[in-house]
């Protein structure tokens, strides 16, 4: 049989083709490729599925061995969030025309230039910041690279980063910077926020994250733009965007970078498959000169009333000038950033700020029962967005026991360090369902 | 009225089509999202929070709302709807013309198989996602045999994010050795992606390019001038964008191994060779994959995309952490790697897109893999054949081609003055993409053509037969094709504010500050 993934591997239309192009065989054409190179075995794969049928039936097989968090009860996050995506999310990123399409041109992908500068115009909006990137792999690179943007913008090599990072944003960033910027970290206080801060006028950049990894609002961005600023210095502030309906946007107070993942903006969990990073500044040349990423533009056509679009200063970028250009660019995330676009439509400012409300006030409703359960909160004179640390005898313990409940109770942070999630996705209900089996098992 | 009623119809039967589809693409004049917003109206609904509200401090709360759209959701999904309408894909358009990129087509099967992983958290206890543990597994061993590779990452997010794993890879296979700081020098090719370049200077490295010689093949005297004690790797495509393979490949390997330099392999043209020849055949030390490309996850707009880090044993301590390993009782993520280079993205990979790979693989098995190769090199000579019928359009180097060719429009130009460009703003009109070459433009009017074993011959030849008819155009009416296109969403863009500052209007926000306040 044909495979109906490959049209002309039809025998006579194969032998056509070969015969329009003067070959006895295809391994004419492989003719190049020298003998001691070629691989002389069939490839040692599975047998291939006979039918379409058999592959889902294997599929299903695999697959369905997993329990996922609709299953189990999930307070889990730490950088991926359970929250919930409306169905025109889905419906949009489904649409063929742009799953399957790729870097088109102006012309012909249109579409795709339109949707992803809606989604950049909608960020900023959100930010209060002209300038929006189409996204990058994810916030860990966002964070990368807009620490990167500083130490070029500003010709310097040494970042202070706040201490409230996950160890894996960690890990990434001194892969990534390392070998030229210094990396000092800041403290954390007691109330979870980042502590002293000393730069000099060799910094580049201080790095702040808000919500920070232990789900606590920062609350001294205005004094470190300050700090930063009265140095030479860029302040970058990484900040989840689905807190900016109720939570200051980092230029509010005097950031200079945002950064962040978009993940949280109508993409699911998808074990960690559903990551898109964003870099905002203002419009200022010297930082737009410093961005590796595509910038997309508006611009007039030959009809009156038409908006194009286009690359803005396209030479910044490895595209058009290789190593000369911004780290790089490639394929990254851009379906990401269309449905973080179709998301913030449907939310609107309304939603935005309803839904900052609802997760502000159920995450403190979770700190006070789970209090009340017998765990230790931690910081919990701080303001949480969706996430806050309990300290427990035992973690391993306590989250093998939840398992028994059917229920997921939080990321272990260490051996008695739980940090645990709350969305608009948590119930009230579920918030006690979890805070009756944490009293049983601590009790 | 138009009076069309009275005008004569054709009569049956229907006349044959006509050679060019007369197409046009939807042109919905489709206005900014936020021109079509109106106060008080909403896309979704939020659940209340049920519990006691919290008042953020001052210094912390939004001071004003967000001035996002505020439209009902038949009004987003219809505007979207109508966007997606104004975009080629592959499932509606012969893309063959993005060389370098690999439009095959994505079976809609494997999208069932990346919703099941929806709702997966990545931290959930390794005994509840055995599954999807397993496919990162069995798609790991899977590419191993494809490249003949020890062990395989799949955590990049990308191709380029692949390219960097590498150089970060090598460079930590330097410093383990004390040799960091002495090998401070990349070599690629001219006709390498150039992620290899900018990865590699991003990473630290001084990059060498090694310019092609008179036969379209990278340089090996260059090489040999090149390399040394400095060289920390080469970072090299085989076939090069060009679709031209190095025959000598292995000869280039051995002298950067005999500098005691590592040898990269970017297999993003690996298309044509799956099941011919493998990475570890010419003695390379690391390769990458392309998911999006070779192994058909869809391209999206540009990502979400996928890559895969193929390396020697000797290499795979420095493997981005955590792997995944199968043992008695399962599979588990290993996380204790002291000599890894970290995380080189969240978590463990673009698990949708592994999914996808694996569900494709499986669909094709060794023989399906051989059969995607030989039929993406057939297609690939069986274009060339076509398209250097049309006066005008050449392939320097000679018809030696793998799976993409990278063609030019120099004499076409000469004779017309119509740029490579503007033949594929006019091909639009004939509903295909067409895509130039990166820069910088060392073929002239360079166009890169790559038709994917997904292509039926008639798709070739309507392909073939747009750029011949365009071509034609050039020739009798240039200022037709350099008008184009007319049959597109929109009409010729004016790009001279996307450079200037005081104009260029990256977001809506900056559009209006400049230009309507």
């Amino acid at each position: 049989m044909t495979h109906p993934y490959i049209p002309n591997a039809e025998p006579g239309v194969r032998a056509e083709m070969l015969a329009a192009v003067g070959a006895a065989s295809v391994e004419e054409l492989y003719a190049p490729i020298p003998a001691a190179l070629r691989l002389d075995r069939p490839l040692d794969l599975p047998e291939a599925m006979a039918s379409e049928q058999e592959l889902v039936a294997h599929m299903r097989a695999l697959l369905g061995r997993d329990t996922d968090t609709v299953a189990a009860l999930s307070f889990l996050g730490h950088g991926c969030y359970p929250h919930h995506v409306p169905a025109v999310c889905d419906e949009v990123n489904g649409r063929s025309e742009f799953l399957t399409a790729y870097a088109g041109e102006p012309y012909e992908d249109h579409g795709r230039f339109q949707a992803l500068f809606e989604y950049t115009s909608m960020m900023a909006e959100l930010l209060e910041m002209d300038v929006v990137n189409v996204p990058t792999y994810d916030g860990f690179q966002a964070a990368g690279t807009a620490i990167r943007m500083a130490a070029r913008a500003t010709g310097r090599s040494k970042v202070l980063l706040s201490g409230a990072v996950s160890a894996d944003k960690l890990s990434k960033l001194h892969d990534f910077l390392d070998h030229d910027i210094e990396i000092r970290t800041a403290p954390v206080t007691g109330g979870g926020e980042i502590g002293e801060v000393e730069i000099d006028d060799s910094f580049a950049a201080i790095y702040l994250e808000t919500p920070n990894v232990y789900g606590v609002v920062e609350t001294r961005g205005r004094e470190l733009a300050d700090l930063a600023h009265a140095h030479g210095a860029l302040l970058v502030v990484s900040a989840d965007p689905i807190s900016l309906g109720v939570l200051a946007p980092p230029a509010a107070y005097g950031a200079d970078i945002a950064c962040g993942d978009i993940q949280s903006l109508g993409m699911h969990q998808s074990y960690g498959g559903g990551h898109a990073g964003y870099i905002a500044t203002h419009d200022e040349e010297r930082l737009v000169a410093e961005y590796p990423s595509r910038l997309f533009g508006l611009a007039p056509t030959a009809v009156p009333g038409e908006y194009g679009f286009g690359d803005v200063f396209y030479d910044r970028t490895s595209f058009a000038h290789r190593e000369e250009g911004k780290e790089w660019v490639g394929t990254a995330a851009a379906l990401w950033g269309i449905t973080a676009g179709v998301y913030l439509a449907l939310m609107g400012p309304e939603g935005m700020r309803e839904l900052g409300e609802t997760v502000l006030a159920r995450t403190r409703y979770a700190m006070d029962r789970l209090a009340e359960a017998g765990a230790t909160v931690l910081h919990s004179g701080a303001v949480h967005f969706r996430e806050f640390a309990i300290e427990v005898p035992d973690a391993d313990a306590l989250l093998g026991a939840l398992r028994g409940h059917g229920i997921f109770g939080g990321v272990r942070l260490d051996g008695r360090t739980l940090l645990v999630c709350v969305t608009e996705r948590h119930s009230r209900d579920d918030i006690d369902r979890l805070a009756a089996a944490v009293r049983k098992e601590l009790s | 009225m138009s009076g069309h009623a009275q005008e004569p119809f054709a009569k049956l039967p229907v006349a044959p089509k006509p050679p060019l589809r007369r197409f046009h693409q939807a042109r919905w004049d489709e206005p900014i999202i936020f021109e079509q917003s109106r106060p008080g109206r909403r896309g979704i609904a939020v659940p209340a929070a049920g519990v006691p509200a919290v008042e953020p401090p001052e210094t912390v709360r939004r001071a004003r709302p967000p001035k996002l759209p505020e439209m009902s959701q038949l009004h987003v999904l219809r505007h979207y709807v109508r966007l997606s309408q104004e975009n080629l894909g592959v499932d509606q358009a012969v893309a063959v013309g993005q060389g370098t990129c690999t439009m095959k087509y994505s079976p809609k099967v494997n999208e069932a198989f990346a919703a099941a992983v929806g709702e997966l958290h990545p931290l959930q206890p390794v005994d509840t996602v055995q599954g999807v543990l397993e496919v990162y597994w069995r798609l790991e061993r899977m590419l191993a045999e494809i490249s003949g590779m020890h062990r395989v990452s799949l955590q990049p997010a990308s191709g380029s994010a692949a390219i960097y794993a590498n150089v970060a890879m090598i460079r930590a296979y330097h410093a383990s050795r004390g040799e960091g700081d002495r090998r401070d020098q990349v070599i690629t090719t001219m006709f390498s992606h150039p992620s290899n370049a900018a990865c590699a200077k991003t990473a630290g490295y001084e990059v060498v390019t090694l310019m092609p010689g008179a036969d379209g093949h990278p340089d090996i005297e260059a090489l040999r001038a090149a390399v040394g004690p400095r060289t920390a790797a080469l970072m090299i495509t085989n076939p090069e964008d060009t679709g031209i393979f190095n025959p000598r490949i292995a000869d280039f390997v051995d002298l950067v191994h005999e500098a005691g330099g590592l040898a990269c392999y970017d297999q993003a043209n690996a298309n044509g060779l799956l099941g011919v020849t493998r990475a570890a055949d010419a003695g390379f030390d690391l390769c990458h994959f392309n998911l999006h490309k070779t192994f058909s996850t869809p391209h999206a707009c540009g990502g979400p995309a996928g890559g895969a880090c193929g390396v020697v044993e000797r290499l795979e301590p420095f493997l981005p952490a955590p792997t995944v390993e199968r043992g008695g009782d399962g599979y588990r993520l290993d996380t204790e790697r002291p000599q890894s280079v970290g995380k080189t993205r969240p978590f463990l990979g673009v698990t949708p897109n592994v999914v996808r790979a694996y569900a494709w693989i499986m669909a094709l098995g060794g023989r399906g893999l051989r059969e995607v190769a030989e039929i993406a090199t057939l297609n690939n000579n069986y274009l060339m054949d076509k398209v250097l019928r049309i006066p005008g359009a050449s392939a320097p180097w000679g018809r030696d081609r793998i799976e993409q060719v990278r063609y030019s429009w120099r004499e076409l130009f000469e004779d017309t003055g119509v740029r490579s460009e503007e033949i594929g703003a006019r091909a639009a009109d004939f509903g295909v993409h067409y895509w130039t070459s990166h820069h910088p433009h060392l073929v002239p009017e360079p166009f890169t053509l790559e038709p994917t074993e997904s292509y039926s011959r008639e798709d070739l030849d309507e392909y073939a037969a747009i750029l011949a008819h365009v071509a034609d155009e050039a020739r009798r009416d240039p200022g037709l094709v350099r008008g184009a296109p007319y049959n597109q969403t929109i009409h010729k863009i004016d790009p001279t504010p996307l450079d200037d500052p005081a104009q260029w209007a990256p977001t809506w926000r900056a559009y209006t500050r400049k230009h309507l306040s």
